[in-house]
């Protein structure tokens, strides 16, 4: 299979401080690849360098070539999209503008209707629909997290790269989240999943790579990872383990 | 004071207020979309009216010299990093945006020249002339800056500032000038006299509010530069890029003042540096709405115009003392309220 993205020895600093080393990735076209690792181990690091809002030393290629020069804006053109932990959602602004401006790469290139695009996102995601007028900012979690998501969606991506989907939501919608995930995997999409929910993330990915202290510390097939006894106890807890 | 005073001071105080509002919205727009504080918004007030008002005297003014000027060092930059990154795709809109446009306008002013009496290709002339201005000086002083903090940033910004005041006295000279559009026709309601320059500023103010308002409510870019405003992240994530913002901004910023300064060229004598006691007005008021809220900073322009106005009849040895003090017990408010300024500094 073809690669959609290939991260070669990608190192970022703050300031002084590497808090990725030379981490090495490949994203296969179509497939749902995930990093796990513990707070702090450099997984949002790496997709905001692999974005470009963060200066990194390495080699990012994507479609075929090197975009580690390219500004935000151009991968998003060439068809990469990031939804950070942070969601970054215009709070002021109704969740159908939202989702309008997350086509704004398309529009701006000349893209015509989106308004059924839009309609789109809303049987993927009937809350929003049912709240298309109200401001992003007073959303639950989960519907900014589905918003977030559907912002992206707009864009339409070749890569998503997802900062912790599930970070602070409940169970349930944590559930329904993952499914989308999954869902999304039919249309062609190749996703990139950072999570600290490592059961579900393996559970829905085809490959996983476990980050610490800024390092890939091992990778595999995300069911070898899942029976593999160090990532059941670091990451699975002992039922994990068990299973 | 008898009444008629006090309407007379309150129709100089609404048409000064109207005039101070919209360069507040500037201010505003360009401040939260680029973190800039644009002191040489004045500027465009001053280089319209002089414009206006040389074309009016059958001359044309040095400030299309200087647009094809700045047009061309634009298009070599931006051609240079063009060869060095081999993407020519942009090519034909920088060429007709920074050389085309330039000399059209240029040949426009020239024709117009020699028609003292054809005020609406004047005014045409003029809003060609410092329109392009905007995002040429984004792509020159503050595109290569743009991760800079506010302080570099404004610090910018007062060089732009006293580098457009030293052309505008080269191009104009230390005379004061004005112009006319409307004919100087007064009427009468009841014990008021009302002048129609007056109507047509007042009006001509709010239609472009209305305008501009519709452009951030109900366009695709009016929504983008507002979301730009809220969230610089988020914004940058579905593809708006700083470049694309800041020229936006900075366009509508030469449009206001262009505006702004050809509603103005009427009824006062505007002078080379005339302009950036006017936008400092505007400033003021900007400040009062928290360099955010544009309603309370339309609604603290109108107040300075009245202070000025009712101060000018009173005290008008101090009027700019007075007006420039208000900002300090607005401030002292500010800071004892919300943290908003803060805060969109420290991301």
């Amino acid at each position: 299979m073809s690669a959609t993205l290939e991260v070669e020895k990608l190192a970022v600093s703050y300031d002084k401080v590497e808090a990725l080393h030379g981490a090495s990735l490949r994203v296969d076209k179509g497939s749902i690849v995930t990093v796990i690792g513990p707070n702090g181990a450099g997984k949002t690091t790496m997709l905001a360098a692999m974005m470009g809002l963060l200066p990194s030393r390495g080699a990012i290629v994507y479609g075929g070539r090197d975009i580690s020069m390219m500004p935000v804006e151009a991968r998003v053109d060439e068809g990469l999209c990031l939804v950070p932990e942070r969601r970054e959602l215009f709070s002021e602004m109704s969740v159908e503008d939202n989702l309008l401006l997350g086509a704004f790469s398309r529009i701006r290139r000349g893209a015509g209707k989106i308004d059924g695009d839009i309609e789109e996102i809303f049987t993927r995601f009937p809350r929003l629909k049912e709240r298309r007028r109200q401001l992003a900012g007073t959303l639950s979690g989960g519907e900014r997290q589905m918003l977030a998501l559907g912002r992206a969606l707009m864009a339409k991506p070749q890569l998503l790269m997802l900062d912790e989907p599930s970070l602070g939501l409940a169970p349930r919608i944590v559930r329904d989240i993952f499914h989308v995930i999954a869902s999304l995997r039919s249309s062609g999409v190749s996703i990139l999943l950072v999570e600290q929910n490592a059961r579900a993330a393996l559970q829905v990915a085809d490959y996983g790579y476990v980050l610490e202290l800024g390092e890939v510390v091992l990778e595999g097939p995300a069911a070898s990872l899942v029976t593999n006894p160090r990532v059941a106890e670091t990451y699975l807890g002992l039922a994990g383990a068990a299973d | 004071m008898n009444l008629s005073l006090a309407l007379w001071l309150t129709q100089d105080a609404v048409v000064n207020g109207a005039v101070y509002a919209l360069l507040a919205l500037a201010l505003i727009v360009v401040y939260t979309v680029t973190r800039v504080i644009f002191v040489p918004q004045g500027e465009f007030i001053s280089f319209a009216a002089l414009s206006l008002a040389t074309l009016q005297n059958g001359k044309v003014p040095g400030t299309v010299h200087l647009l094809i000027a700045t047009g061309l060092v634009v298009a070599v930059l931006d051609g240079w990093r063009m060869a060095k990154t081999r993407d020519f795709s942009r090519l034909p809109r920088l060429v007709l945006f920074n050389i085309a446009l330039p000399l059209a306008v240029a040949a426009l002013a020239w024709w117009s020249a020699s028609r003292p009496t054809d005020v609406w290709l004047q005014v045409l002339v003029t809003l060609g002339i410092v329109i392009p201005f905007g995002s040429m000086i984004y792509r020159l002083a503050y595109q290569p800056l743009a991760s800079a903090s506010i302080l570099v940033l404004l610090i910018v910004s007062v060089a732009v500032h006293y580098m457009m005041v030293g052309l505008g006295l080269v191009f104009f000279g230390g005379e004061g000038l004005r112009a006319s559009i409307f004919p100087g026709f007064n009427f009468d309601v009841g014990i008021l006299t009302i002048s129609l320059q007056s109507i047509g500023i007042v009006l001509s103010s709010v239609v472009l509010m209305v305008v501009l308002w519709l452009y951030f409510g109900y366009t695709v870019y009016g929504k983008a530069l507002r979301a730009t405003a809220m969230n610089r992240i988020g914004s940058r994530l579905v593809g708006i890029s700083t470049e694309f913002s800041g020229k936006l901004s900075f366009t509508l910023a030469a449009l206001i003042g262009a505006i702004s300064g050809i509603l103005i060229a009427p009824i006062t004598t505007v002078y080379y540096d005339t302009g950036f006691l006017i936008a400092l007005k505007g400033f003021v008021g900007a400040i009062i709405g928290g360099m955010g809220s544009y309603p309370i900073a339309a609604v603290g322009s109108l107040l300075v115009g009245f202070l000025e106005s009712y101060s000018s009849f009173w005290a008008s040895s101090f009027k700019e003392s007075i007006i420039f003090t208000l900002i300090i017990p607005v401030l002292l408010w500010r800071s004892l309220g919300k943290h908003r300024i803060e805060e969109e500094e420290e991301e």
